[in-house]
Order: C-alpha cells, then structure tokens, then sequence
C-alpha cells in the first residue's frame, strides 16, 4: 500500500543497497549460527546435564544471582564427591526472565534442543505454572524451588515436583501455633492484593482458628500502591498482631509508614522474610522492625547453635555470618530460600541413583522413583533440617524457623516440627499417565 | 503501490505457506516449537497491523484484545470444560466485543489521545484480571491440562499437546488470517482504510463513513488478536495475566515495526526476528534485551519502514 505522506518513516533516511545487503547478510548469518546447532545425545560416559531455569533478568533477578550461586556450589560438591552414578553433573542455564511464557519456552529448549536430563530451578509461581505444561508435554522432569503452593495443589502435572522447600500453605500452617501461644490472639493480616497475598489471607485464618486465635481484619492492599498510610486507620483498635508480607520495593516505605503512624506503642509484628530477602536488614527505614518475628525458611544469620552441615554449606554457598556474600557486606543473600536448590540438586542425584538413571529414556523410572522417597535426614546434604515427602502430591514438608530482628539481627527464637506444616493432600499425582 | 497481478500477489503468500508447511517436516524439534509459538503470535502482530499499519491508528492496549482471546477461550475450558472448538469461538467473541465496545469509546479520540485511551482501558482489564483472581488465576494464571486439549473430531482426535499437531494448527490459525488480511486490504474496504491513515478529512469529504470504517477495522483487528490469544492458550496450556501487561501491547508494535507496518508479511518476518535475536543473545549475555533495543535503534536509523517495508521501497513495490 501507498504510504506517500511518509506515515511509518520515521527518519527519512533512505536504505543504501550495500548497507541492506550487509544487514541481511548479518541477520542471516546469526540465523543461521549456533542456534541451529544439534546437539548429540549424551553418551552414559558423558555428563548429566541439568538444564537450569534461571531468573537472571526480571524482578525475580535478586532470588536468580543467588539460586545460581548454591546451585553451583552444590553441583561442585556433587561432582567432588563423584557425581551422579559416577558421572559429573553439569548445569546447562537458560535466563526464563522471570517470564512465563519465556519460561515455557526455555523448558522447550532444554528438553529439545540441550538435551538435558532434566529441568531444575525457578522460584516466582507465575513461571512455574506458565512452564509447567512444556514440562509435561516434552516428558521431562521439573524439579523446582519455587515455594508456591502450585504443585501440591496437584494442578500442574506428574512431572513437577518441589522436594527441596517447602510450600507457602505449610509455612503458614506452622505459623500459626506460635503466633497464638507468644504473639497475640487477635490478628491483622496486611498483604499485597496478588496471588503471594492471597496464599496468605485464605490459609492462615484456618490455621488460626485451630489454635483459638482470630484474623479481626484483612486488608489487601493493591500491587500498583507506593504510600500506604491511608490503609493504616483500618487496623483494628483491639489488634494485638499485625501480620505482614508487604514484598517488592515499597516494603521500606510500608515499614517507615507503619513506624510513622504507631510510634513507640505498636502491636506485635510477624512478618515472612520474602518481604525482605536480598534486602539488609538494616536499612534505613526498617528501625520499626526492630524487636519484631519473621518467618525464615533457613536463617540468614549464623546461629549459635549451628549444625557442622549448615556451617559447612554457608561456607561452601560463600555467605558470611550476616547472610551477605563473602567480601561483600553489602550483598544480602536470599537465604530463606536459595537453600532449596542445595537440597533439591542432591534430592535429584538421590532419586537419580535409586533409579539407576542412565538417560532421558530413564525419564519415567526418575519420576517413579522420586515419587517413592520419603524422607530426607537432616546433613550435609539437606543442611536446613530434616524433610518428608509426599510423593502423590510431589511435596516435601520441613521445620521453619521463627527469627526475632534483635541489635540488627535475627535471632532464631522458635524452630516448628514437620507435623506441624502437614496437611490433607488435594490429589494424586501417581494416578496420572507418564 | 505499483498494482501487480493478483495472481502473483496470492502465489507469494501461499508461496511462503507453502514454506511453513514444508519448514515442520525440516526444522529440529526445539525450532518446529518455537516457529509453532512465532506464528500463533504472528497472527496477534497481523491484527494489530490492520489497525496500526492501515488505518494508522497507534493503539496502546491491544494485549487486552489478545488476553480476551485468551481468557475466553481458556477460562470455559477451565471452568465450564468445553470442547476446542468451541472455546477457541468464544475467545475470539470475547475479542471482538470488547473491540466493538474499546472501539465505540476510543474512536471518539484520534492520535496520542487514542494512545492514551486504549492503554487505559487495557490497564483497566489486567487490573480486572488481578480483581477476580478467584476465577482468572489473577498474577499465577492457570494450566490448561493436556487433556482438555484435545480436538475430537468424530472417531478422530487431535492432540494439540503434540509437536506436529500444534505445528500445523499454527500454521493453519496464521495462513487463514494472512489470506484474510490480504483479501481486506487489497478489498475496497482495506483501500478505504489506507485512505483514512492518508488523509481523514478528504476521505469523509469524499462520503465515506469514517467512524465506521474505523470501528470495523478495531473489531476486525481485535477478533484477530483475540483469535491469537485463543490458539495461545489452547497450544500450549497456560492463562496468565503477564500476557494482559502492557509489555504485550508494545510488542506487536514492535513485531510490526520491524517486520514493515502496512504490509502483510511484515508481522510474520517482525515476530520471527525478535524471536530469535532474543533466543539466540540470551545464549550468549544476560544483557540479551540491550542487543535488542540495539538493534531496534539501528532498524529504526538505518531501515526505518521496516524490514519488508523497505525491501518494498527499494525493490518490490508491488509487495502489499
């Protein structure tokens, strides 16, 4: 079609022949480069390749950075120690962008043209349910660290699984005995208005009840918000918890508004460590929190108390005592959950050995044999602490820790029991055709 | 335009069907995969070419078109279990009214104005979206098993979960709405449109009905991105809101840019391109978006109609 007024010419400038050519030319030649390389299939001398999911771009990139350093030194570990049926392991990594359709796309990759074994990593649900069903079409398993309580929902499908963190619906089920026994009986829940909130708003008021407490208030407050005292007057007089899971960048001014608004005399504070993860917790603005819980998966301060399998994972992951990066104080781990890529690697090689795996056309055999763990002994290989699985919900069920911010720290004043997060399964996925 | 032959207008696009079909049986399994995702999302960039490329109306909130296409059909196989067929039409009539009421509204507005309008009302859907999370999914979105994925056509049946299956489905979805695009545009009907992106005034002065035309050319173009949104969610399994974000508006404005606005194949070499410039840096940098915009700005500097678009300038005028 015409375009005589110039419509779409947005510079004027006209295209030399040289200059066009030299670009198609170039255009084909990245065409045609080493994305259309066929990769062989691995030999059973060759290593075991775990493709690697990977938020290194996106807002998940904070959790990425560090899930890509454990799992790192945990493959280092693997393969010190021997490898997988005597056969290194080597991670294969794709960026998913924190995206779910770049998500699937990247489970595609893996399964089709790397090869891989398997595919392992990712933490935000919105990637894991958005790449699930590549996973499942293309017959490969997914193993990921992701929290959410998608895949006990047995909503995804049989080759998902979660063996080495435990999901948000347990972690607030084992909540909800210390809050009511130490915290206060009447609580307000202040969550962001999105699915990570509603986890919350719709599992603990349950867990509350069970224990003789109430939720007097929800407030979701909506994911576009930047100030948030305005919503601050709706706190019940009569609260005696404030029950917090603000996450993204706008946690410190919910905090700095909070302190503004309370002052010195404030209701009990518990908040989950997601609010805060890569975030130091002594940032300006956080003072309010001092004195205050907070849920964490496995803590980021060394502990008093600390295991020689926990010692030595911190020191084979590179965090301090603080929980930052070795050399770099500044650089705040995401500890409450990067310990899942350490545990759910060696849950793999544990599976992958019981099922005497020698290839993908071992796929199936790997699923039915993670499927048949059942539990995991607190060690060096799961540093957190002693874990069950269920294998017809693909879940593994674990101890919480309960962390108290003192001088700057956080101090573990509290560790739950497993039974303490275990709940009715929703579902079977061992029913389900491979 | 130079007018050419229709014949040859029509051998070109079935031509580069043609090229499809045969690319299924050639291509690797991870290509056939990704070319299956490029041309679904290739017909979501044909439709907001219709709009943007030949009436020239620069619409800011087209993923709301394609999430409707997605939702629509995702949600009542989700929750109602119906059938492929069926879910795919009520995405697209999802689509297209929502186009027709966006549209109603919209086009009492023209330019940056538009712009603004149709961003708003697409924030306005994600937001919705987000709102009733209880049936939507909200941010986590929903899997669409790969059971109710499965077309039954008497004793027959199609597994869309299959690699070929899909394949060809995309492929059929894509040549359906190429050959479309191409009888509106080369239509009295499509020579209105382009008279409309020229010149308004003298379009209505010469007594045609411009709002019309125009609103028949938003739900035109929105039943086709919603019929991109529907064979999105069917193909490969997932609704979520992301793909309401307006990142999902700028990028078929994108696809079409690169590709050439105004011409019919231009959406397809657009989506094609950007596909695999980020598929292939990503491999290489985590800095894979900055080569993008990169090679945004050259295409911008250097070729600034767009691929076909120039390759139309310099050498085949005749392309439509």
């Amino acid at each position: 079609m015409a375009d005589k007024n110039g419509f779409f010419d947005l510079s004027k400038t006209t295209l030399s022949r040289r200059t066009a050519l030299k670009g198609l030319a170039a255009g084909a030649g990245l065409a045609l480069a080493p994305g259309f390389v066929r990769y062989s299939q691995a030999q059973s001398s060759a290593p075991i390749k775990i493709g690697f999911q990977l938020h290194r771009t996106g807002i998940g990139a904070a959790y990425g950075r560090w899930y890509d350093k454990t799992s790192a030194a945990a493959v280092k570990a693997i393969n010190d120690a021997g490898g997988i049926n005597g056969r290194k392991v080597e991670l294969v990594i794709e960026d998913d962008g924190t995206d779910p359709a770049r998500g699937a796309e990247v489970v595609g990759k893996f399964a089709t043209q790397h090869k891989t074994d398997i595919v392992f990593g990712t933490l935000f649900s919105h990637v894991v349910i958005g790449s699930a069903p590549a996973a499942g079409e293309n017959k490969i398993p997914y193993f990921v660290v992701s929290e959410g309580h998608h895949v006990a929902s047995t909503k995804l499908n049989r080759y998902v699984f979660q063996p080495g963190i435990t999901d948000v619906k347990s972690q607030i089920q084992s909540m909800a005995p210390w809050i009511a026994a130490n915290a206060g009986k009447k609580v307000t829940q202040i969550f962001p208005d999105f699915a990570f909130g509603y986890d919350h708003r719709d599992y603990l008021p349950p867990a509350l009840k069970a224990q003789g407490a109430d939720v007097i208030a929800q407030i979701a407050i909506p994911p576009t918000e930047s100030s948030f005292t305005k919503y601050f007057p709706q706190i019940p007089a009569e609260t005696e918890v404030i029950y917090h899971v603000m996450v993204g960048p706008a946690v410190l001014t919910f905090v700095k508004e909070l302190g503004e608004f309370y002052g010195s005399q404030r209701p009990q504070l518990f908040g989950f460590m997601d609010s805060l993860e890569a975030v130091d917790i002594n940032s300006p603005g956080l003072e309010f929190l001092d004195g205050s819980h907070f849920w964490e998966g496995s803590p980021r301060y060394a502990q008093a108390d600390d295991s020689a399998a926990q010692k030595a994972y911190r020191a084979a992951v590179g965090i301090d005592d603080n929980g930052a990066a070795v050399g770099d104080p500044k650089d705040i781990s995401t500890a409450s959950h990067m310990f899942g890529c350490w545990e759910t690697l060696y849950v793999v090689k544990k599976a992958m050995e019981d099922a005497g795996y020698k290839g993908p056309e071992d796929r199936a055999k790997l699923v039915e044999a993670t499927e048949a763990l059942k539990e995991f002994a607190e060690g060096p290989e799961h540093p957190q602490g002693p874990k069950s699985f269920n294998g017809k919900i693909h879940q593994c069920f674990g101890i919480q820790n309960i962390s108290k911010v003192e001088g700057g720290k956080l101090k573990v004043v509290h560790k739950t029991k497993i039974e303490d997060g275990l709940y009715e399964p929703e579902g079977d996925y061992t029913t389900q055709a491979l | 335009m130079r007018d050419a032959s229709p014949a040859k207008t029509y051998a070109l696009h079935v031509g580069v069907i043609a090229l499809l079909f045969v690319l299924n049986f050639i291509l690797p399994d991870y290509h056939q995969g990704l070319f299956a995702r490029i041309m679904a999302l290739a017909v979501f960039a044909t439709g907001y070419n219709l709009l943007f490329g030949y009436v020239g109306l620069l619409s800011l909130g087209h993923a709301m078109f394609f999430s409707a296409g997605l939702y629509g059909a995702g949600l009542t196989v989700y929750h109602l279990g119906w059938g492929v067929p069926e879910a795919f039409v009520a995405g697209v009539a999802c689509g297209a009214l929502l186009a027709l009421v966006i549209g109603l509204l919209a086009l009492r507005t023209s330019g940056v104005a538009f712009m603004i309008v149709t961003m708003m009302f697409a924030q306005v859907f994600y937001l919705l979206i987000l709102y009733f999370a209880a049936w939507t999914g909200g941010d986590q979105g929903l899997v669409i098993q790969q059971a109710s994925r499965v077309i039954s056509i008497g004793g027959a049946s199609l597994d869309l979960t299959n690699p070929a299956v899909r394949y060809m489905s995309a492929l059929a979805l894509f040549s359906v709405v190429l050959l479309v695009t191409l009888a509106v545009v080369r239509s009295r009907f499509g020579r209105v449109l382009v008279a409309i992106r020229e010149n308004e005034e003298r379009t209505k002065m010469l007594g045609y009905d411009t709002v019309a035309n125009k609103l028949a050319a938003v739900v035109t173009s929105g039943a086709i991105c919603a019929a991109s949104g529907a064979a999105y969610a069917l193909l490969f399994g997932y609704i979520g809101s992301s793909f309401a974000s307006v990142q999902y508006s700028i990028l078929p404005l994108l696809w079409v840019l690169l590709g050439g606005a105004a011409t019919t194949l231009g959406p397809l070499v657009g989506t094609l391109f950007m596909y695999y410039v980020t598929d292939i840096t990503s491999g290489f940098t985590s800095a894979y978006l900055l080569i993008v915009g990169v090679a945004l700005i050259l295409l911008v500097l250097f070729a600034p109609k767009g691929i076909l678009g120039s390759i139309r300038q310099r050498w085949l005028g005749w392309l439509p």
